[in-house]
């Protein structure tokens, strides 16, 4: 349970991501945002009217998955970094996830790296596909992943095989 | 002896925001800070604050500093910082002793004062808690955020709390394993955000669990914890052996004002504002008159709150000396609405129970 340990439940996971063929059409933004907490930054920097708060900045965010274009701004002003994008466009067998990624060294493109479920525990080896780290993200790189479909709502995490034992 | 029209002790979030205001009003202010930079704990604060964009959200805590030091850039000619000193006396007169470097005392006059100290760390009493190695969370980030100096290899966190969460976050960035996350508590205290970015790292949260002791020869080497029960008393059998050579403290803050008590304010032990707090006015005036709080040390908050407080004391500071800001009846209406909007959610909810114990009306009313 989340309150206890920090891990959502399957249904919890389930009900904050659009549906399978929202995410074949393209690039969406996944909001793991279980809490009412005085936070709106996603609400506030999304352009495209995709994410609702609301006046009450504690309530969760709403997304509208038809208005999300998959920009990535809401990644990197989320200071939970609790939102990815996942993308089934571009190919039948592997996800475009994209996740927000703070730890150095980063991985680089073409790097094989463990994928972590949300206990941290390993999935599968997966691809790096893009790392994005420009000044407007302020020090929140975004790493793209190829991301296999079956382990679509476990994904959460990467580690790299160097990285010091966690 | 030296004068001024506004003293504000504290150069954190709330004090910077106080002397920001109280300039803007048109008042003549010093601000004192005890370490050699301004901002208080802001300056540890590497993650992105929570909140919404008139308090900073989505910026880095460490960032807010400049931003507010910025602020304050267009009032140099009104407003003088002072680093490196203490407030070590508030007396009945209203002067305020000052010790500069731990070396030289002097006196000063102000015309009003706005306390905005912060909080201390709680700590938690169990056999070998004086092992070197054994720290308190701020100490950890001091050393860390500030000094760049790495605590330790292995560290075994107690408190699931915002702080506890962060710290250890903060702790594996900079390559240092954390073992475990304990807490006495039933469920996680700080954001569940926080809690799910650690726990995706793999790092165990353990809730219901508290430390039984801590072993070593002079220095940390192993920490036992075992199960507490509900009313936090530890379950026999259920203990467990983590290798650490660094445990951090990080069992919550209490409100930092024995100045307050010492300039005879009336003070009241509200729990769900973590301590002692002055009982004090709705324009933040505590029961002396010409003596303002603001920030944690009046309630223990996060620093989005602190920041609003700190401008809605400049304000009311600023108006009893007759120096209305422009703008104040706008002003006022915005920063309690601010407050409002940060204070409304089921996180709100001890501080505004504890509000209705220590808030007063107004002198004035």
């Amino acid at each position: 349970m989340i309150e206890k340990d920090g891990i959502p439940t399957k249904e919890q996971i389930i009900s904050v991501f659009p549906s399978l063929e929202r995410i074949n059409k393209g690039p969406v933004a996944v909001i793991e945002c279980y809490q009412e907490i005085p936070c709106n930054p996603c609400a506030t920097s999304c352009r495209f009217e995709a994410i609702h708060i609301g006046e009450n900045i504690n309530k969760r965010p709403d997304v509208t998955s038809e208005n999300c274009t998959g920009c990535l701004v809401c990644l990197t002003k989320c200071p939970g970094l609790a939102i990815s994008i996942v993308d089934g466009s571009k190919s039948k067998d592997y996800i475009h996830y994209t996740i927000p990624y703070e730890m150095v060294p980063l991985p680089e493109v073409g790097e094989k790296v463990a994928g972590l479920d949300r206990e941290g525990a390993f999935l599968a080896r997966v691809k790096v596909i893009k790392v994005r780290n420009p000044k407007s993200y302020d020090r929140t790189p975004l790493i793209t992943l190829e991301v296999p479909r079956d382990i679509l709502y476990d994904f959460k995490c990467i580690r790299r095989s160097q990285d010091v034992k966690r | 002896m030296k004068e001024t029209e506004i003293a504000i002790v504290g150069g954190g979030p709330a004090g910077l925001c106080a002397a920001y205001t109280a300039a803007a009003s048109g008042a003549q202010v010093t601000l004192i800070e005890r370490n050699p930079l301004m901002g208080g704990q802001l300056n540890k604060q590497t993650h992105m604050f929570f909140g919404s964009e008139k308090q900073y959200a989505s910026t880095r805590g460490m960032d807010i500093t400049n931003i507010l030091l910025k602020q304050l850039e267009p009032y140099e000619g009104q407003v003088q910082m002072i680093n490196n000193t203490t407030v070590v006396g508030l007396y009945e007169d209203k002067v305020l002793s000052l010790l500069e470097n731990e070396e030289r005392y002097y006196k000063l006059k102000p015309k009003t004062t706005i306390v905005a100290t912060g909080a201390f760390e709680k700590f938690l009493a169990f056999p070998n808690n004086d092992l070197p190695g054994i720290y308190g969370a701020g100490a950890v980030q001091t050393l860390m955020n500030v000094y760049g100096v790495k605590p330790g290899n292995k560290v075994l966190m107690v408190g699931a709390g915002n702080i506890g969460l962060i710290v250890s976050y903060q702790l594996i960035q900079s390559g240092v394993e954390v073992v475990a996350i304990v807490d006495a508590a039933s469920k996680i205290g700080g954001y569940l955000v926080h809690a799910s970015k650690i726990r995706r790292l793999g790092i165990p949260i353990l809730t219901n669990h508290s430390v039984k002791e801590a072993q070593g020869e002079g220095v940390l080497e192993k920490v036992v914890i075992s199960e507490v029960d509900q009313s936090f008393k530890p379950i026999a059998g259920t203990e467990k052996e983590f290798e650490a050579d660094v445990m951090c403290i990080s069992v919550g803050l209490s409100p930092l004002n024995e100045l307050l008590s010492m300039a005879g304010c009336m003070m009241k032990y509200v729990p769900s504002l973590s301590g002692f707090v002055p009982i004090r006015s709705s324009e933040y005036e505590t029961s002396v008159k010409n003596l303002f709080v603001a920030g944690d040390s009046c309630g223990i908050e996060e620093a989005s709150s602190a920041m609003v407080e700190g401008h809605l004391a400049g304000l009311y500071a600023s108006a009893s000396i007759g120096k209305k800001h422009e703008q104040f009846v706008v002003l006022e209406k915005e920063y309690k609405k601010q407050l409002h909007d940060l204070r409304s959610g089921p996180e709100g909810e001890g501080i505004r129970r504890g509000l209705t114990a220590v808030e007063r009306r107004s002198h004035n009313d």
